[in-house]
């Protein structure tokens, strides 16, 4: 028997208390790609009680995706979207879920984004991250972005960190560890990574700006 | 001086993207903050590098 809303929403303002926990409530984040990254951190931010989260991703869950993204074996095939969807509302049923299921171009990031109060990038290739980066800081001033470079191998996970480029832009990632250099990507550090990111979010949110 | 990524140099007067280019740069993976904001790719031709001003040139590596 799954808890009420209000049962929900009473244990997490015990957690969290209740202002921090309306803060919470009332936030709208974007996670864009939902691999290694964006499947964490979607579900480190359900159960943190955020209110909306908008999930983007063109892709479906592949057996060779379970070693690193926070997928099931029974999600294989599903889009990223779906199951990752699935995955929230197992951890916080109440979080509301915007899902689009598309690739992100230059051309729709602005309405796909535009609800977001603040967007975590976790795409995989660097030329996306480049162009979504770039887009997002030029064209999109209320924005705040946390993105993330950088957490391939299997290198000490004490080298991720998170780094404030500008008011606006945050960078979680050891910034040279790249995927295409040897092993790829393995799930704890990955996961290192997404949490670093989600962490940002949570700061952010109860209004830390230091990263 | 100009600082760039934390390093003082001398460049005043030098456009950004001859920077970049010089310094090998592949503009389709970084992002450049100027002075606490970030340069539009579509300004780094007409950006003049000048002095005082402080520039991170952040490098994007593949992976999610």
């Amino acid at each position: 028997m799954i808890p009420g809303h209000d049962e929900w929403y009473s244990a997490l303002e015990e957690r969290h208390g209740k202002e921090l926990q309306r803060k919470f409530s009332q936030s709208t984040v974007a996670v864009c790609g939902l691999g290694g990254l964006g499947s964490n951190i979607s579900i480190l931010l359900a159960r943190a009680g955020v209110g909306r989260l908008v999930i983007v991703d063109f892709d479906k869950v592949e057996l060779t995706n379970i070693h690193r993204q926070n997928y099931c074996a029974e999600q294989i095939g599903m889009y990223k979207t779906d199951a990752t969807e699935q995955n929230i509302r197992r951890c916080s049923p109440y979080t509301e879920v915007v899902k689009h299921t598309v690739r992100i171009t230059e051309e729709n990031i602005q309405s796909i984004l535009s609800e977001a109060d603040i967007i975590c990038e976790a795409f995989d290739s660097a030329d996306e991250k480049s162009m979504m980066i770039n887009k997002v800081l030029t064209d999109m001033p209320s924005k705040i972005l946390i993105a993330a470079s950088g957490m391939a191998g299997l290198d000490t996970g004490n080298t991720i960190r998170t780094r404030k480029i500008t008011d606006r832009f945050y960078l979680c990632g050891d910034e040279v560890s790249d995927v295409n250099d040897g092993l790829g990507l393995t799930a704890p550090r990955v996961s290192i990574c997404a949490s670093h990111q989600a962490n940002t979010v949570l700061r952010i949110i109860s209004g830390k700006s230091e990263p | 001086m100009i600082r760039i990524n934390g390093e003082n140099t001398d460049l005043d007067g030098k456009l950004l993207s001859e920077y970049l280019e010089e310094q090998s740069y592949n503009t389709m993976r970084i992002a450049v903050e100027r002075n606490g904001e970030i340069v539009p790719k579509a300004s780094y031709s007409s950006t003049m590098m000048r002095d005082g001003d402080s520039f991170e040139i952040v490098t994007f590596v593949g992976g999610g």
